[in-house]
């Protein structure tokens, strides 16, 4: 990757982020079950966790929602062509608004893929996210050579990462 | 895996869930910010003056229920592992032989049908690179079909989480 943050992690902080993954424990003091678990300081766990998410390699803490099974059936993951020398100043704007959940850069593959900037939409129902749509589109004006929206029809697997015990 | 595969039960029974102003709250609000300290859910429960084993109830219905995944950090990717999102150029007729195949690896956590010709479309997150391209390399052999490698260059989303919006029932 670009921005590589692998050398600022030791041992414990990878440990931490393989227990945690999955999710905390759901009792009174979870960080100490985790520590109990790692055989290690639960203060010493709390203050990893802080730094962490200091660094940005934990981006946020807290309740990830099934926005599937709350109602949010309308999936669309709207892809754009938009000229390279602006997609930073684009996806920033974009990745900005409420209902955009994840925006990103990723490369074209022409001629079967013409699109390199990716912003996923839920809606209630499709008109919400069609709506949606439109207001991206309108945000991107002339920038916005084509796009197109790929609906989600079957979720056919769903899981949390799992990195560490694959192997 | 096979149940979700049949269009008519697609987590139809989820339809009409509702939720107390409390777990609406629960939900909503502790999307970042979770407490980082010794007894988070305690001091949750202060915050609303809330007994705390309720509120350790109510989490654990929701995930139970599956209304939320998991409580805990959402890593920025590719900081342990290496993830890649792929898509697939798949013929209907073969698309559920195709995605329980790769669905079997345990590195794929997302797997989507969608409405493309490029109509399967799948996260790997794998424990190191090498392990990512041998997996990408083994679909591309076993199936023989178009495969569009896209890797994230650049996350442009804060990630704060999403906002919830209730309905009004």
């Amino acid at each position: 990757m670009r921005n590589s943050d692998k050398t600022t992690l030791d041992q414990i902080d990878r440990k931490i982020i393989e227990a945690t993954q999955a999710g905390f424990p759901i009792t009174a003091k979870p960080y100490h079950s985790i520590a109990q678990l790692l055989e290690l300081e639960p203060d010493l766990v709390i203050e990893r966790i802080g730094k962490l998410l200091e660094q940005g390699i934990i981006r946020r803490i807290g309740v990830v929602p099934n926005h599937y099974r709350l109602g949010y059936r309308s999936n669309g993951m709207t892809v754009w062509d938009v000229p390279d020398e602006k997609i930073n100043e684009l996806g920033k704007k974009v990745g900005g608004l409420d209902f955009v959940s994840h925006c990103y850069h990723r490369p074209r593959h022409l001629p079967d893929w013409p699109y390199n900037l990716f912003a996923m939409v839920h809606g209630r129902d499709q008109q919400t996210t069609d709506n949606y749509v439109s207001e991206i589109a309108d945000i991107l004006g002339d920038a916005n050579r084509q796009h197109t929206v790929l609906y989600s029809t079957r979720i056919l697997k769903k899981t949390g990462m799992r990195i560490g015990n694959t192997q | 895996m096979t149940k979700a595969l049949d269009k008519n039960i697609e987590y139809s029974d989820f339809n009409n869930q509702s939720y107390s102003s409390l777990e609406q709250v629960l939900m909503n609000d502790f999307q970042h910010d979770f407490p980082l300290t010794s007894q988070p859910f305690h001091d949750i429960a202060e915050r609303y003056s809330v007994d705390v084993a309720k509120i350790i109830a109510i989490y654990e219905k929701l995930i139970s229920e599956g209304a939320i995944s998991r409580i805990g950090p959402v890593i920025k990717p590719n900081v342990i592992g290496a993830s890649l999102l792929a898509a697939l150029l798949v013929p209907e007729e073969k698309l559920h032989e195709v995605a329980e195949m790769i669905n079997a690896y345990p590195e794929v956590n997302h797997n989507y049908e969608r409405e493309h010709k490029f109509n399967l479309w799948f996260v790997i997150t794998a424990a190191d690179e090498k392990r990512l391209q041998i997996i990408l390399n083994e679909i591309k052999e076993k199936t023989g079909y178009q495969l569009l490698r896209l890797p994230l260059e650049e996350a442009f989303h804060i990630d704060l989480g999403f906002k919830l919006k209730w309905n009004q029932h």
